[in-house]
């Protein structure tokens, strides 16, 4: 058997592999795509949120104190909020395997 | 029963259509186009069909309009060929991937360059793969009643259909033909429930993205579909049978019980071949022709059987697949043949490009060629046969 396997049987997909429920991308992690991870530097950050504007996946929240934080459940790394951020607050870092 | 009436194949075809209550048709009407959606668009302008005609902008729109509708429960047609196919090309894969029941006719015709228009099967053997249900007519009253059949067959199998005609030989020319009468054709083509479509109120997503963990899945999901689609297909030629009388199977033979020597054709030049094989069964040969008129899912089995006892098989391509092992008929049936006992010689033949008349004396070479191949060992896997040097 080949080292990847598929997600789910052939026989449970619909057909055309339609998707039944809706809006269930919420569920599909795109995390683990990740090679370099965002890192703030609170010190710095002025909480301006370009990362939060920049982030083409949405994957950037305020939280209570008014900082914008990444949600790496979805952050597949790419690194445009670091090359966006004015005060350059945020460093990417290699994930460790 | 209905009365046969001498029509233009294309307006019978079109005729067909709206007998099959079409909701949507998209095409575009130029060059290479056939009468058949000129003709719907009279019909849809004169008030006779209820239906919604989108002229667009390219044969590329005109699948994905198709598409589109085909995705909202709409019954769809639309018709094309050569480039006008090849203009279409990405959109086939995706209407037969996504499962939508959408019929096209293609009036086959040679593809460019040099530009030609006239009839061969170079365009439709380019979609070979693309996971449509394809079908060969032979004659015009074959090319009406493939699409009520394609009807049936996609509505049942969630599967696009492709009906082929030959261009100008069948598409431009006048023929008796029968049409259904209504009440027929609304029982044997009840009208669409699709259980998964487009619709606000019960919303799927259709089209998403398939990564490596699931695109061989949705791939093996699709091949088991087209090939339990065989059954559908033939179920449903039986049942035609009793309200029209008229039956068709998957593969055509003539004179093959006793057959030596068989010559294999897809399209409208089998009623050419089987004057040939008429006047060599008076010259005691023992010969027969073999039609495939089902051609994807391909009909292994019946193709099998078909061919009883012969000694050789002449398969007669009307489509070049440049220095491969054969035109794309005769290349499918090497490998068919390989799948069973039987190990006749297989000549094959490229001929009737774009047009090129194959007459009945054509035809008595090619099997003369063929009964050559019992005796002699075989130089090349393909010839393209009436080339002057």
């Amino acid at each position: 058997m080949p080292k990847d396997q598929g997600l789910v049987s052939w026989k449970d997909l619909a057909p055309g592999m339609y998707i039944l429920e809706p809006g269930n991308s919420v569920k599909f992690k795109t995390g683990d795509w990740r090679a370099y991870r965002p890192v703030l530097d609170k010190e710095k950050c002025i909480k301006c949120g370009m990362c939060y504007i920049f982030c083409p996946d949405l994957c950037y929240k305020k939280d209570e104190e008014g900082y914008f934080i990444v949600d790496l459940y979805y952050c597949k790394g790419c690194g445009i909020c670091a090359a966006n951020c004015p005060k350059g607050a945020i460093t990417m870092v290699l994930e460790e395997a | 029963m209905g009365k046969k009436i001498a029509k233009e194949v294309s307006i019978a075809i079109a005729d067909a259509v709206a007998q099959c209550k079409v909701d949507v048709i998209s095409a575009y009407p130029i060059t290479p186009q056939t009468h058949i959606v000129e003709h719907l668009a009279e019909l849809v302008n004169n008030g006779e069909l209820d239906a919604e005609y989108i002229p667009v902008e390219s044969e590329h729109a005109a699948m994905s309009a198709c598409i589109g509708a085909s995705a909202a429960g709409a019954r769809t047609f639309t018709s094309t060929a050569s480039q006008g196919l090849l203009l279409m090309y990405e959109n086939l894969f995706i209407a037969s991937a996504l499962r939508l029941p959408i019929v096209m006719v293609i009036a086959n015709r040679s593809i460019s360059a040099p530009i030609s228009i006239w009839n061969d099967h170079s365009d439709v053997m380019t979609i070979r793969d693309s996971g449509w249900i394809q079908t060969f007519a032979e004659n015009g009253q074959e090319a009406v009643d493939l699409i009520y059949h394609a009807y049936k067959v996609a509505e049942k199998t969630l599967l696009p259909v492709a009906v082929n005609i030959d261009g100008f030989t069948l598409s431009h020319v006048i023929e008796p033909i029968e049409l259904l009468d209504q009440d027929l054709v609304d029982k044997y083509i009840p009208p669409l429930r699709m259980k998964y479509k487009l619709d606000p109120k019960k919303p799927v997503s259709i089209g998403a993205i398939g990564i490596p963990e699931i695109y061989t899945e949705a791939k093996k999901a699709q091949d088991e579909a087209l090939k339990a689609s065989y059954k559908i297909i033939i179920n449903a030629w039986r049942q035609f049978e009793k309200i029209s009388g008229r039956k068709y199977q998957s593969v055509e033979t003539y004179e093959m019980e006793d057959a030596e020597v068989a010559l294999i054709i897809m399209g409208s030049l089998a009623e050419t071949a089987m004057n040939a094989v008429d006047y060599l069964r008076r010259k005691g040969k023992k010969v027969g022709l073999v039609r495939f008129r089902l051609w994807r899912p391909f009909p292994l089995r019946d193709f099998i059987k078909s061919i009883g006892k012969v000694k050789a098989l002449g398969v007669v391509d009307r489509a070049v697949s440049h220095c491969s092992t054969g035109g794309p008929v005769g290349i499918e049936v090497r490998s068919a043949l390989y799948q069973s006992n039987k190990r006749p010689k297989v000549v094959n033949f490229i001929a009737g490009l774009s047009g090129r008349d194959v007459t009945k004396e054509d035809f008595i070479e090619l099997f003369e060629k063929t009964y050559e191949a019992l005796s002699k060992r075989l130089k090349v896997s393909y010839e393209i046969y009436g080339v002057k040097e």
